[in-house]
């Protein structure tokens, strides 16, 4: 019986004695980090708190980078499938705008940041990150190179829409693909959106000389 | 004279119209150079801010505590963020610079964040600009070594981590996607990897920064609220948790680099 005391005594200090070791640092939880983040930023008229909770596309994605591993496949699929089915094609079913227009667009890194007035015309961007026209030697590497991109693919009907589904949502091919939703996220309106195509896939286009 | 050798370098590998932008650029650092860099002006008015007596107490800010002991700055901004045990959390060293204008010389915490940078093209540069600059100054030639050893600096990394990858808002941007792939650029403008240890120290050492294209030195937490701004995401707040995890990610990544801030950059 005393026995028995002593060696419940003994384990109640053993335990405790670990609890007070045992104050490593925390992993964070995700409540914790989405909680740390919101109260770190400050809305403003067109930028707001929202924009910190994630899709769970924006999610998934973010994980598998953390931790340098590819998407479930199974979870990838479903995501470019979801992307696919939310492209919106041009109702009048013409594709191609004006590759002028298209060329400013694609030059413009406006729009979308909490500085911006919320009558700001957002831009593309694209320079950004994409070769376009060659004449333009200051654009970025993260995407590929776009120059002669009509030329090389042509303008058949599947170009023109798989051209379109991509630059509307790029997570349709690619769940993960580092290029904004310039349709989906209501970057770009329908025409500038087919400015841009324009760019691309116009014969006319300095980009297929 | 070293980084006008390097600005040469790199403009021999760019196209001819490149050059010449890139050539009125250097231009404009060679004259600055000479002059010598104009940071080193603002670290002179922040070292006269921090011995005047100022504030409600009217005191220096000369017993500041910034993580090695009272009174002592050299070194000390190659150890931040790190945890301090009279406010029981991890602090950056611009949070600590506030936290000493608040407990030693009685300023408002309203007051010191109103207007932490010059925002807007040839706005004087602010009290808190100055006395960074003057702080980051007397770290030059000292090595990263950020303490790890506290549980809540190990928090912070870990948070500062999930942050760094963090996607969200409309073009579904984190810091990781313009900065965990080698060789990436935006533009022109190469992209660090913090992934690489000599990116990432090459990047952290060399903020707080003197900015030609703005005429003005920018601090780390101005950087990250630009790169936010780019982000897509809201306004980022000055003294912010995020702000102090993301500088103890970066700082981390960076260890063992040799500070050299302000340093002057595009
Ligand atoms: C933040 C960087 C970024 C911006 C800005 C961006 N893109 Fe992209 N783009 C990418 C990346 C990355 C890919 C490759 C996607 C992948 O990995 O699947 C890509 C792929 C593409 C493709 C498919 C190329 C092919 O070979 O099939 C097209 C077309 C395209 N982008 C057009 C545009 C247009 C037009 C714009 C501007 C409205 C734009 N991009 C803006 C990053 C960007
Ligand atoms: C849309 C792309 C983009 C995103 C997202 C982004 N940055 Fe940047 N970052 C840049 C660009 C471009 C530069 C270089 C700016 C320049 O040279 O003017 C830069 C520069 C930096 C630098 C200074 C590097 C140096 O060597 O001077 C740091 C530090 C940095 N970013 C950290 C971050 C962190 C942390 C995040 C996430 C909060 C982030 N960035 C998100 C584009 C981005």
């Amino acid at each position: 019986m005393k026995t028995k005391i002593l060696f419940v005594l003994c384990a109640t200090i053993v335990i405790a004695s670990c609890a007070t070791v045992a104050t490593g640092p925390k992993a964070p939880t995700d409540t914790e980090i989405v909680e740390a983040l919101k109260s770190s930023f400050k809305e403003t008229a067109t930028a707001k708190i929202d924009r910190l909770d994630q899709s769970e596309l924006q999610r998934a994605c973010s994980i598998a980078a953390e931790i340098g591993k590819d998407l479930d496949p199974k979870v990838r699929e479903s995501l470019q499938a979801k992307a696919l089915a939310g492209v919106k094609y041009p109702a009048d079913n013409k594709y191609l705008g004006d590759w002028k227009r298209g060329e400013s667009i694609a030059q413009s890194g406006r729009g979308l940041q909490f500085s911006d007035a919320a009558n700001t015309v957002a831009g593309g961007n694209c320079y950004a990150c994409h070769q376009i026209d060659k004449a333009e030697i200051s654009h970025g590497n993260i995407g590929p190179t776009l120059w002669n991109y009509g030329k090389l693919r042509g303008g058949s009907e599947p170009i023109l829409k798989y051209t379109w589904a991509r630059i509307w949502n790029s997570h349709a091919f690619n769940a993960c693909a580092n290029m904004p939703r310039f349709g989906d996220a209501g970057i770009l309106t329908e025409a500038q959106m087919k400015d841009v195509m324009a760019l691309l896939l116009d014969p006319e286009s300095p980009v297929n000389k | 004279m070293k980084r006008f050798i390097a600005a040469a370098l790199a403009l021999c590998a760019l196209p001819l119209a490149a050059q010449q932008d890139a050539q009125k650029e250097i231009e404009r650092y060679r004259q600055l150079l000479a002059d010598g860099n104009p940071a080193e002006l603002l670290e002179m008015r922040g070292e006269g801010l921090w011995k005047q007596k100022r504030g409600p107490k009217n005191v220096s800010l000369e017993q500041c505590d910034l993580g090695i002991g009272a009174g002592k700055i050299e070194g000390a901004y190659a150890q931040l963020p790190r945890y301090f045990a009279d406010v029981d959390r991890v602090m950056d060293a611009e949070s600590r610079i506030v936290h000493c204008q608040m407990s030693l010389q009685g300023f408002t915490r309203e007051e010191l964040t109103r207007r932490p940078y010059s925002l807007t093209q040839g706005e004087r540069q602010t009290d808190h600009e100055a006395l960074t600059a003057y702080v980051v100054g007397l770290s030059r030639g000292v090595k990263v070594a950020l303490p790890q050893g506290h549980p809540k600096e190990k928090e912070s990394y870990l948070r500062g981590e999930k942050m760094f990858f963090y996607k969200g808002g409309p073009y579904d941007f984190a810091c990781s996607t313009c900065h965990g792939v080698d060789g990436q650029r935006i533009r022109l403008q190469d992209l660090p990897n913090f992934q690489k240890p000599d990116n990432a120290q090459r990047a952290f050492t060399t903020w707080p920064a003197y900015r030609v294209s703005q005429g003005a030195m920018r601090t780390m937490q101005w950087r990250l609220y630009d790169c936010f701004r780019q982000q897509r995401f809201p306004e980022l707040a000055f003294l912010s948790q995020a702000s102090v995890d993301l500088i103890t990610y970066m700082g981390v990544k960076a260890q063992g680099g040799t500070m050299d801030s302000p340093a002057i950059k595009r």
